[in-house]
């Protein structure tokens, strides 16, 4: 069995129809709190123009057809797929498109959760994970925003220094504890999922509170304070 | 990187417009740099401060930073500068056109 | 009393311009006021154990103003510091700007981007940053309040901003502009050369540039390198938002859907454009902006409904 049905297994006990689709997983999911709707990416997907496309179309299908439904987005991928072909036919314009149909759904009142189970990286966590009111990881998910050797070439820091960054900065270490620490992740899920995924959906839902949560865990002590100088600012 | 500090004059304030006037130039791009001048009181003096990323010019920040307060004798002002490896007629074109904007505020 | 900004723009060109020349070009004379201005000194928390300088302003302008007296918010990204990338500090002073224009909506938010994307050297907070400048966004439209993107500097549009420039509700372009997610170094650092020839000029601006872009319909407008023609590309859109809904998404859906389906499958933009029905295409890149436009205009793909 495909660890991302495990998964579905794992979390929708009462049972679900989640189908694979190529790189793309969707279905419906049974919780004691009614029907879930499931969408997301395995095998590590590249989200290109045409899987942005096919996942934006599950979710207004969802948004016409399950008004109000929470949306739980599995997140597997390696990050927007690079590609001539894609840029080339815009895969900005994909990516944002997809993005605002999760935007849709929210402001039509639908909650989005996202768990990361595999990898999430850069754009497609971005579009697909980051996109969601919170976001969850298993613990041994894997959440960058480059690969380090890649990093090291941009930046001309070497590895080396990269490497002692990464183990001692929140900021710089990819992995899953540094994007609680930074706010960007609710919480790492660990034991019964299908308890997490039920503590989730009677969370309050809020505003973005991601720059609040890094600043009270000391992860990201300025984008908050920041923000509010510019509220603040007389005119 | 290398922080300097320098402190020249004393001189009279320049006229310049209101108390909270600044004035920036530059940006911090490679070969380039960025330098805030702002009203300070320090009896008269122009401190200067100084963060580069190229170490081992202090000698050389001296002579363009002195020659700079000479020309505009401009007291009570407090002149910060971020440096990303300018070279000395950069630093000095930078200084100047902050200088005229500077008088410009009177 | 806000900082002054010294000019040393001979022509209203862009391209080569500061952020802060670009602000001043932009808007109406004096009408600017700047938001955590450089003599409040926020600078990036996270360069100095890098060994690297900061910006007072931390890479980007962010302030209110007026243009042909509408209030207006503008956000400008300095090309020169750090690639006009997005750390800690300079997302949030972006995503404050777009909150502030939720709560006071002026007429329209104004982002002059200038960049490569996420700061590496921030990583983590840059990566979280873009995210949060996204929500902002769609919180300022939320409020009707139209939020603009141009691409007309030398760093491009890239990586999640490109995605962010997207989610606004006009993009607009110049010949030079780019706008992309990932950007031709990296295509071909992973993925090599035959995939991607980085060094290619053309093949870069072919694939990622003003001219294409606005010809397949992913950006709204495209104008010559001018602070005036940005001006009055951006004017008619001020108090014109573009509605986030179902009707206006499945529109938007329709034609990206149609654009994979006439253009999947080609192998280059000069073969999209010839399917699009431009004569030369091997012509459009050299054409001068008026030429380009009297075959464009009739010829492209629409970016609206």
């Amino acid at each position: 069995m495909h660890e991302s049905l495990a998964l579905c297994g794992k979390l929708f006990p009462q049972g679900h129809d989640v189908a694979i689709e190529g790189s793309l997983l969707h279905g419906t999911g049974k919780t004691p709190g009614g029907d879930i709707a499931v969408l997301g990416t395995l095998d590590r997907a590249a989200i290109g123009v045409d899987l942005a496309s096919a996942l934006a179309s599950r979710v207004l299908d969802i948004v016409r057809s399950h008004p109000g439904r929470p949306i739980v987005m599995l997140v597997d991928t390696q990050g927007q797929m690079l590609s001539r072909r894609d840029e080339l036919l815009g895969n900005a314009g994909y990516l944002a498109h997809l993005s605002k149909c999760f935007e849709l759904a929210r402001q039509r009142g639908h909650r989005l959760v996202s768990v990361v189970y595999g990898e999430a990286v850069s754009g497609g966590f971005l579009a697909l994970g980051m996109i969601a009111d919170q976001v969850y990881a298993l613990a041994d998910a894997k959440i960058r925003v480059m690969a380090l050797p890649a990093m090291s070439r941009i930046t001309l820091i070497p590895i080396e220094r990269l490497e002692q960054l990464c183990r001692s900065s929140p900021i710089f270490g990819p992995g899953v504890v540094n994007y609680v620490k930074l706010g960007a992740l609710n919480a790492v899920w660990e034991g019964d999922l299908a308890q997490c995924l039920d503590k989730a959906m009677g969370s309050p839902l809020e505003d973005d509170q991601r720059a609040a949560r890094g600043l009270q865990l000391a992860g990201r002590m300025q984008a908050h304070p920041v923000r509010q100088m510019v509220l603040d600012a007389s005119k | 990187m290398e922080h300097l500090e320098y402190e020249f004059g004393p001189w009279e304030s320049a006229k310049t417009g209101g108390a909270g006037a600044t004035v920036i130039a530059g940006v911090v791009g490679s070969g380039n740099l960025e330098v805030l001048i702002e009203h300070c009181a320090s009896n008269g003096q122009m401190r200067v401060s100084v963060d580069t990323s190229i170490a081992g010019f202090a000698q050389t920040w001296q002579a363009v930073m002195a020659d700079f307060a000479e020309r505009q004798r401009f007291g009570n002002v407090q002149l910060t500068i971020n440096d990303a490896g300018a070279t000395p007629a950069v630093v000095s074109l930078r200084l100047s056109q902050a200088a005229e904007q500077w008088r410009l505020q009177a | 009393m806000e900082a002054a900004g010294v000019s040393n723009a001979t022509d209203d060109g862009f391209y080569e311009a500061t952020a802060r020349q670009r602000v001043a070009a932009l808007l109406d004379k004096g009408s600017f006021h700047e938001i955590l201005p450089p003599a409040q000194r926020v600078v990036s928390p996270h360069l100095k154990e890098l060994d690297l300088p900061v910006a007072f302003d931390d890479g980007i302008v962010i302030g209110e103003g007026r243009l042909d007296g509408r209030k207006v918010f503008v956000a400008a990204q300095e090309p020169a510091f750090m690639g006009g990338s997005v750390g800690e500090v300079h997302g949030a002073k972006l995503t404050g700007l777009l909150d502030r224009a939720a709560r006071d909506r002026p007429d329209g938010v104004v982002l002059l981007l200038d960049t490569g994307g996420v700061r590496l050297h921030e990583a983590n907070a840059g990566l979280i940053a873009i995210s949060e400048i996204q929500r902002a966004v769609f919180r300022a439209r939320a409020a009707a309040v139209p939020v603009i993107a141009v691409s007309a500097g030398s760093n491009g549009c890239f990586g999640g901003i490109g995605i962010v420039a997207r989610c606004c509700d006009y993009v607009v372009m110049t010949e030079e502009g780019r706008l992309s997610v990932s950007g031709p170094e990296v295509i071909e650092s992973q993925k090599g050369v035959e995939e991607f020839d980085a060094r290619d000029r053309a093949l870069v601006w072919r694939t990622m540039g003003g001219k294409h872009r606005y010809l397949i319909g992913e950006a709204d407008g495209l104008v010559q390198d001018s602070a005036a023609r940005i001006r009055a590309a951006v004017l008619p859109w001020l108090g014109t938002p573009v509605p986030l809904d179902l009707d206006s998404l499945t529109q938007e859906h329709a034609r990206l859907a149609l654009r994979l389906e006439q253009f999947g499958d080609a192998q280059d933009a000069l073969e999209i454009w010839s399917r699009q029905g431009v004569k030369a295409p091997q012509d459009l890149p050299g054409l001068d902006h008026e030429a380009f436009m009297n075959i464009a205009v009739p010829l492209r793909n629409s970016s609206h409904a």
